[in-house]
C-alpha cells in the first residue's frame, strides 16, 4: 500500500473517531514522517505496537473479567500484576531472548508481557465498580451469570476498559522502543542506532517520530474511551 | 396461585450457621446468640403468609431485617434454613436454573435507587426483564410500551434515564417489573428517595395500579405514613423478627409492644383510624317510632344537639336535631321530625375524610355495610380517638423470650382482612345491636 493511501485512511479514521483536530494532527504528523524518510520504520513500530496491543488484550480483558468475577483470583494475582508493574521495562527483554532469541518475535513478547497489567487491573475495576444494584436488578430478573456480564457489567465498564486499553497502548509503544534493543525494528532501532553511532540529528528526528505516533495513538484511544462513556455521566 | 408463605425463615451472617440455627430452635435472641457464638442473626425463625393480590408493607427502622426478608423471597439473599412457598412451589428448593426460570416469570422487583441502565433507553430499560427472558425484539418492544403507558411515562420512552426526574426513574423501575408480567411485585424502599411530594403520588397510583391489576406486591418501607398510604397489611419487624402483622388501624390502636408503640406514636392518627372504630357505640338512639314526648324523657338526661336514629333492627333511619324536637308537638312521631340529607358514613371510612363533616353537622352516623348503625361521631369521640396513647398490651408479651409470640400469617387477636377496605368489626360492644 503506498503510503498517501495508509495516510489518507489514517487521517479519516482517526478524524471519525475523534473529530476534525485528531484528524488533522494525524494527517500532518503521517506526512511530516514520511518526509523524514521514516516511513518504513513507522509503520514497522506500528505493526508491532499493534500486534502487542491486541495480543495484550486478548489475553488480559479474560484475565480481568476473572479477577472481577472471583475474589480469590483477584488476591492471588494482584501482587504478581503489582510487580509486573514495578519491574523495569528493561528486565522483560531477558527472559524473551532465551525462548526466542533475537528479533521481532521476543520483541512482541518482552512488550505483550509489559502492557497486559494495565488493561487487567482496569477491567477488573470497572466490572468491579458497576453500581451493585444494577447487578441486583439482572439477577432479580432472572439473568444468568452470562446475560449479568454481556448486559450488565462489560457495558457500563466499557469506559473503564477503554482506558485500559488506552495505557496498554502507550506501554506497548514505549516498550517496543525499548525492545529495538533485542533486535526489534521501526523507530526504536532508528534511535538505538543513532545512540551507538552518536547521530544525535537521526535520534533526534526518530525521537520525534515516536512521539507524534503516541500523541496519535493517545488521542485515538481517548476519543474512543469518551465515545464508550454512558451518556449524562462527565 | 401467587399466595406467599414464609416458614421458619432464619438468615445467619457468618459462620457458624448450624450452631446459630439450632439456638435459634431453643428460642434464643439475636444478641444472646451474638454473644455465645459469634454469629450474626439478619432474621430469627419468621412465618408469616402473604395473601394474593394484597399489598404487604414490611416496616422496620434501618437493621430490622425487612430488605433481608424480601431479597429472601426471591433468594437474592439465601435463607440459612426455612421454606418459601410460592403458590405450590418451594423456591427454596429450586436449582440455579429453575431458580433463574422462576425469577423471570414470578418476581418484578423494584429498588430503591431504581437501577436503570444508564447506557440504555427507557423503553430498553423496561424491556430489560423480557430481554432476559429471549422474547423476541418485536413483542418486547409491544409490552414495554403497554407498561410505559400504564405508569404515565408515554413520550419519555427513547429517552436516557439521567435525563428523567427521580419520580420518572422510578416509574420506569416500575414500569419494567410490570413489562415482565411476574404475579409478585418486590419493592426495596421503592419510594424512599423521592421527594415527599411526589413520593405520595406513586403511592396514591400504586394503590390503583394495584386496584387494576391484582398483583401481589410486597413493599419494604421504613416510613409508616407510606405504609398506612399503602393501605394494606403491615409486618412490623425488630432485629430480624416480626413484632406484629396487622392492618394499620390494628397497629395503630393496639400496638403489640413498647417497640411497636414507638413507632406508631408520630403517625397521623386521623389517616389510620376508621369511622368504624372511633364512633361512640353508647350514644343513646331513639326509635323512629316514639313520639317526641318520649324522646324528650329519653333524652332528658343527655346533652348534645343531635341524636341517631334507628330502628329495632339497629337500621339507621335518620338523626334528630334538638331545635326540631324542642319545637315539635308532643304527639309527633320522632320518624317525622328526622333531619333530611343526614347520610351515615360507612365504618370503613378514614377518620380524616369524616372531620369535615362531623365539624360542621355535630354528629356524624356511622352505619356498617349492612346499614347497621354502629355509633355516632361527635367532636368529642375525635378528640378522645387522636389524643388516646395507644392501649398498652396488657399481656406484656413484649418481654417473653421468641417463640412464645409466633405469628402466622393471621394473629388471634386481630382480624386481618385481605384488604384495608374492609372494616375491623371485631369489638364485642357491637353485638349489643
Amino acid at each position: 500500500m503506498p503510503p498517501w493511501v495508509f495516510i489518507g485512511l489514517a487521517a479519516f479514521a482517526t478524524y471519525r473517531i475523534g473529530g476534525r483536530r485528531i484528524g488533522l494532527m494525524t494527517l500532518f504528523g503521517l506526512l511530516f514522517l514520511w518526509n523524514l524518510r521514516l516511513w518504513q520504520a513507522t509503520v514497522e513500530t506500528l505493526v508491532l505496537v499493534s500486534l502487542s496491543t491486541v495480543t495484550a488484550l486478548v489475553i488480559g480483558i479474560p484475565v480481568g473479567i476473572w479477577f472481577a468475577l472471583s475474589r480469590r483470583a483477584w488476591r492471588t494475582f494482584s501482587p504478581i500484576l503489582d510487580m509486573m508493574q514495578t519491574l523495569p521495562s528493561f528486565v522483560y527483554l531477558i527472559p524473551a531472548l532465551p525462548f526466542f532469541g533475537l528479533g521481532a518475535v521476543s520483541a512482541c513478547f518482552a512488550t505483550i508481557v509489559f502492557s497486559v497489567p494495565p488493561v487487567i487491573r482496569l477491567t477488573a475495576l470497572g466490572i468491579r465498580n458497576v453500581p451493585s444494584e444494577l447487578v441486583e436488578a439482572s439477577d432479580a430478573f432472572g439473568g444468568s451469570t452470562a446475560q449479568k456480564l454481556f448486559k450488565v457489567q462489560l457495558p457500563l465498564a466499557l469506559p473503564t476498559i477503554m482506558a485500559g486499553v488506552n495505557q496498554t497502548m502507550m506501554l506497548a509503544l514505549s516498550m517496543v522502543v525499548i525492545a529495538a534493543m533485542i533486535g526489534a525494528g521501526g523507530l526504536g532501532r532508528a534511535v538505538w542506532q543513532s545512540i551507538q553511532r552518536l547521530e544525535a540529528g537521526a535520534g533526534f528526528e526518530a525521537g520525534i517520530g515516536i512521539v507524534i505516533l503516541a500523541v496519535i495513538l493517545d488521542r485515538s484511544t481517548q476519543a474512543l474511551a469518551a465515545r464508550a462513556r454512558p451518556h449524562g455521566s462527565a | 396461585m401467587s399466595r406467599i408463605v414464609l416458614e421458619g425463615i432464619s438468615k445467619i451472617f457468618g459462620h457458624k450457621h448450624v450452631e446459630a440455627v439450632d439456638l435459634i430452635r431453643q428460642g434464643k435472641r439475636k444478641a444472646e446468640i451474638a454473644a455465645s457464638c459469634g454469629a450474626v442473626v439478619g432474621l430469627c425463625d419468621i412465618s408469616f403468609e402473604i395473601v394474593e393480590g394484597e399489598i404487604l408493607t414490611l416496616m422496620g427502622l434501618s437493621g430490622s431485617g425487612k430488605s433481608t426478608l424480601l431479597r429472601c423471597m426471591n433468594r437474592l439473599v439465601e435463607p440459612t434454613c426455612g421454606r418459601i412457598l410460592v403458590g405450590d412451589v418451594d423456591v427454596t428448593r429450586l436449582g440455579r436454573k429453575d431458580l433463574l426460570a422462576f425469577r423471570q416469570k414470578t418476581f418484578g422487583m423494584v429498588f430503591q435507587h431504581f437501577a436503570l441502565l444508564p447506557n440504555r433507553t427507557i423503553l430498553s430499560n423496561v424491556g430489560f426483564g423480557l430481554e432476559l427472558k429471549n422474547v423476541p425484539a418485536a413483542r418486547r418492544t409491544e409490552a414495554a410500551m403497554q407498561a410505559i403507558e400504564l405508569v404515565g411515562l408515554k413520550g419519555w420512552e427513547a429517552k436516557y434515564p439521567h435525563e428523567l426526574s427521580g419520580g420518572m426513574q422510578q416509574r420506569a423501575g416500575l414500569a419494567r417489573a410490570l413489562a415482565a408480567d411476574a404475579e409478585i411485585l418486590l419493592m426495596d424502599e421503592a419510594f424512599s428517595a423521592l421527594d415527599p411530594l411526589i413520593r405520595r403520588d406513586m403511592q396514591a397510583e400504586l394503590r390503583d395500579l394495584q386496584r387494576k391489576l391484582k398483583k401481589t406486591i410486597v413493599f419494604v418501607s421504613h416510613d409508616l405514613d407510606e405504609a398506612v398510604a399503602l393501605g394494606g397489611r403491615i409486618v412490623l419487624m425488630k432485629d430480624g423478627e416480626v413484632v406484629q402483622i396487622g392492618q394499620p388501624e390494628e397497629v395503630v390502636a393496639r400496638p403489640a409492644t413498647e417497640y411497636v408503640a414507638r413507632f406508631v406514636e408520630h403517625i397521623d392518627r386521623a389517616a389510620v383510624m376508621r369511622a368504624g372504630q372511633v364512633a361512640d357505640r353508647s350514644a343513646p338512639v331513639l326509635a323512629p317510632t316514639l313520639t317526641a314526648s318520649e324522646a324528650r324523657a329519653r333524652i332528658a338526661a343527655e346533652g348534645g344537639d343531635a341524636w341517631l336514629v334507628a330502628d329495632a333492627d339497629r337500621r339507621f333511619a335518620g338523626r334528630l336535631r334538638a331545635d326540631r324536637l324542642a319545637g315539635a308537638r308532643p304527639g309527633d312521631t320522632v320518624a317525622s321530625l328526622l333531619e333530611s340529607g343526614a347520610d351515615a358514613v360507612a365504618a370503613e371510612a378514614r377518620l380524616d375524610a369524616v372531620l369535615a363533616r362531623v365539624a360542621t353537622e355535630g354528629c356524624v352516623a356511622v352505619v356498617d355495610p349492612d346499614g347497621r348503625l354502629i355509633g355516632g361521631i361527635a367532636s368529642r369521640d375525635v378528640v378522645r380517638a387522636l389524643a388516646a396513647r395507644p392501649d398498652h398490651p396488657e399481656t406484656s408479651s413484649l418481654h417473653k423470650p421468641a417463640g412464645a409470640e409466633r405469628w402466622t400469617g393471621t394473629s388471634p387477636n386481630f382480624p386481618s382482612t385481605r384488604s384495608a377496605t374492609k372494616a375491623s368489626t371485631g369489638s364485642p360492644t357491637m353485638a349489643l345491636g
